[in-house]
């Protein structure tokens, strides 16, 4: 039994800002690529600092992560769905980091200037080469499809603790609010008053 | 799992149905985002499209529209003047490296140069602080049309095998009479130094106090122009105003005066196709010097794209549609060119040749 039941307040406050940004981004990226109207380059102005934020903070919540690990999934979670939680969060960390940087990198090997605001820049990681280009820009595309697909089943799944396992899965990354409860369990037990 | 947590097999399949519904919905928000419920948006992909050539197969590994070209690189000499415009350090009196791309606006990379009526030029002007201005201008006065839309309205007429198209466009869209008017009666010439080429967009400037001026700019050659008629330039070999540029700038440098022209309150920004009055005050702010020619081939203009919303601090978009749509369709071209590599003569002679 470990003292640490949910994840740390850092770890829910960043899980939480983090979505919002990954999914803003998604959005932006589709939303973007898909208009020639003036939003377009409002759309490639957020698109820039935005991941590159999301970068910082995916290191960061990494680092914080191999600090203070994670509450261990409940016992009676079958074998096949606890690797399923594991391999998704893998790959969850792994696209926070790596999509950003292949943004960076596909840039950076076509000459553009990577500017984040006025006048800033972020400096050119890779020379000029039409095969990086393209190798990258595939993987771009195609990677940020698999990250919604990942994340819509990480929600399937997260929604699926919350409302029928009722596991304490759910609440272990609840927003901050919920107080800490030590309980029997391996999990908090948190009440659970909703119904219907 | 502890009896008081089991729910009823019942509200087991609601709750599943439920969380179901939300998936379907966050995915279908993606899906429309992405435009595909919207099959009357203008995309940069339908853009591009359209600019593929009579026959249907895009130039490949070429760029999509002004495909056919050749690489220059020479200095920007800043004389200092256009620092009380704008803030941005290619204004402040030095020399700063260009790189360019002198082009024809045709989608047939093997084209005889004689036969195109537009012409352009890229630019990329590179300052100490890290910092690029990146351009790209033709030689006609006006752009055809008022509107991106408009643009893509004019592809559509062009490709299409009804008589009737081009006469329709020109009656829904009669800013394009100023620019046909122009191709008829203007004069050629037999140089791509001879050439004037202009922003036509417009673009803010911004001071160092922070005052924003409305602004277009062009390129004014520095030799003297020799008109030369259209059926003469037509018996030219195919190559020659790449190979006349090349000779030129072998025997030393083609120069250009950069004058940026300021609007007057109420001049309008958002219409490429009008013309701003002739008594605006115009500033000389520096010289183009191109200093050697390289074919496209192995040449350092190949991989860039002459992005025109690639701007340094102290120049910004305005309301003109322009810049933006040009920024994605150029981007879409640059992806398809590029991914298209294996198919670009890179050592072989172009086909004209
Ligand atoms: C978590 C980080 C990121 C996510 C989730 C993301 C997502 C996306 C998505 C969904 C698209 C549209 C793909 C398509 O449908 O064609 C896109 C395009 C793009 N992204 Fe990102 N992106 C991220 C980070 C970055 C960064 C850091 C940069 C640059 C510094 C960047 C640069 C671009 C560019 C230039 C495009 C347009 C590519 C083109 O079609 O030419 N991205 N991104
Ligand atoms: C949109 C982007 C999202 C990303 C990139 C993301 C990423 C992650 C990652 C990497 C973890 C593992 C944490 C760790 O082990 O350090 C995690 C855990 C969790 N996430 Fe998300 N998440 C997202 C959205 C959501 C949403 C919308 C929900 C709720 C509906 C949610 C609910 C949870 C829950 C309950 C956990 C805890 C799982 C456990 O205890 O093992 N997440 N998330
Ligand atoms: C919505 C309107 C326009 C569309 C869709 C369009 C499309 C294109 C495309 C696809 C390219 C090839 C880009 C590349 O692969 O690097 C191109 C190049 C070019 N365009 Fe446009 N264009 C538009 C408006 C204009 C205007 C207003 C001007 C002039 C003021 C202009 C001048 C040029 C020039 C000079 C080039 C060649 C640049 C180079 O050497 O790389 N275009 N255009």
């Amino acid at each position: 039994m470990t003292p640490i039941r949910r994840f740390t307040p850092p770890q829910r406050f960043l899980h939480w800002l983090m979505a919002l940004c990954i999914l803003a981004m998604l959005f932006i990226g589709v939303g973007m690529v898909s208009t020639v109207a003036p939003k377009y380059l409002t759309l490639v102005s957020i698109h820039k600092p935005l991941g590159t934020l999301i970068l910082i903070l995916a290191l960061i919540r990494l680092a914080v992560r191999l600090r203070y690990r994670a509450p261990p999934l409940p016992p009676d979670l079958p074998e096949p769905l606890k690797l399923a939680a594991h391999l998704s969060h893998y790959a969850l960390y792994a696209l926070m980091i790596v999509m950003p940087l292949i943004g960076w990198g596909m840039l950076s090997a076509a000459a553009y200037p990577v500017e984040l605001w006025d006048g800033v820049y972020l400096p050119s990681i890779l020379p000029l080469s039409d095969r990086l280009h393209t190798v990258l820009w595939n993987a771009h595309y195609y990677l940020a499809f698999l990250f919604y697909v990942v994340i819509l089943m990480h929600v399937a799944a997260a929604l699926f603790h919350a409302i029928i396992r009722r596991d304490g899965v759910f609440e272990a990354m609840g927003p901050a609010l919920t107080r800490d409860k030590v309980g029997p369990a391996d999990r908090p037990v948190v009440p659970l008053q909703r119904s219907g | 799992m502890p009896e008081s947590r089991r729910l009823p097999t019942g509200s087991v399949i609601g709750r599943l149905v439920l969380i179901a519904a939300v998936i379907a919905c966050a995915a279908a928000a993606f899906v429309y985002t992405g435009g595909w419920f919207s099959p009357e948006r203008l995309t940069p992909d339908k853009l591009v499209d359209a600019l593929t050539p009579p026959g249907g197969a895009p130039p490949l590994g070429h760029r999509r529209n002004h495909a056919k070209g050749v690489c220059f690189t020479g200095v920007f000499e800043a004389n200092g003047v256009g620092s009380e415009l704008s803030h941005a350090q290619v204004f402040a009196r030095g020399e700063y490296p260009a790189l360019g791309r002198f082009n024809l606006a045709t989608t047939n990379p093997n084209v005889r140069d004689g036969t195109v009526r537009v012409r352009g030029l890229g630019l990329m002007i590179s300052t100490p602080d890290g910092q690029e201005w990146r351009m790209a201008m033709i030689d006609a006065p006006v752009f055809p049309v008022a509107t991106p839309q408009g643009f893509y309205q004019l592809l559509l007429a062009q490709a299409s095998k009804d008589p009737n198209a081009m006469p329709t466009f020109a009656k829904t869209h009669p800013e394009i009479a100023k620019f046909s008017n122009w191709a008829k009666s203007a004069p050629w010439t037999g140089s791509y130094a001879e050439d004037r080429f202009n922003s036509l967009n417009s673009f803010i400037f911004v001071d160092g106090s922070g005052a924003e001026h409305a602004v277009r700019w062009s390129l004014l050659p520095a030799a003297q122009p020799v008109v030369v008629a259209p059926e003469e330039l037509a018996k030219r070999r195919p190559d020659f105003l790449e190979q006349e540029i090349t000779e030129r700038v072998r025997g030393g440098p083609a120069r250009w005066t950069m004058l940026v022209t300021v609007a007057n309150p109420g001049d309008t920004t958002a219409d490429p196709s009008q013309p701003w009055p002739q008594d605006r005050r115009a500033v000389e702010v520096g010289t183009l010097v191109v200093r050697e020619i390289e074919a496209e081939r192995n040449g350092p203009c190949r991989d860039i794209n002459f992005d025109p919303t690639v701007l340094p601090s102290g120049i910004r978009t305005s309301d003109d549609p322009f810049p933006a749509a040009r920024s994605s369709a150029y981007a879409k071209s640059y992806d398809r060119r590029t991914a298209e590599a294996e198919d670009y003569p890179r050592t072989a002679p172009g086909g004209s040749q």
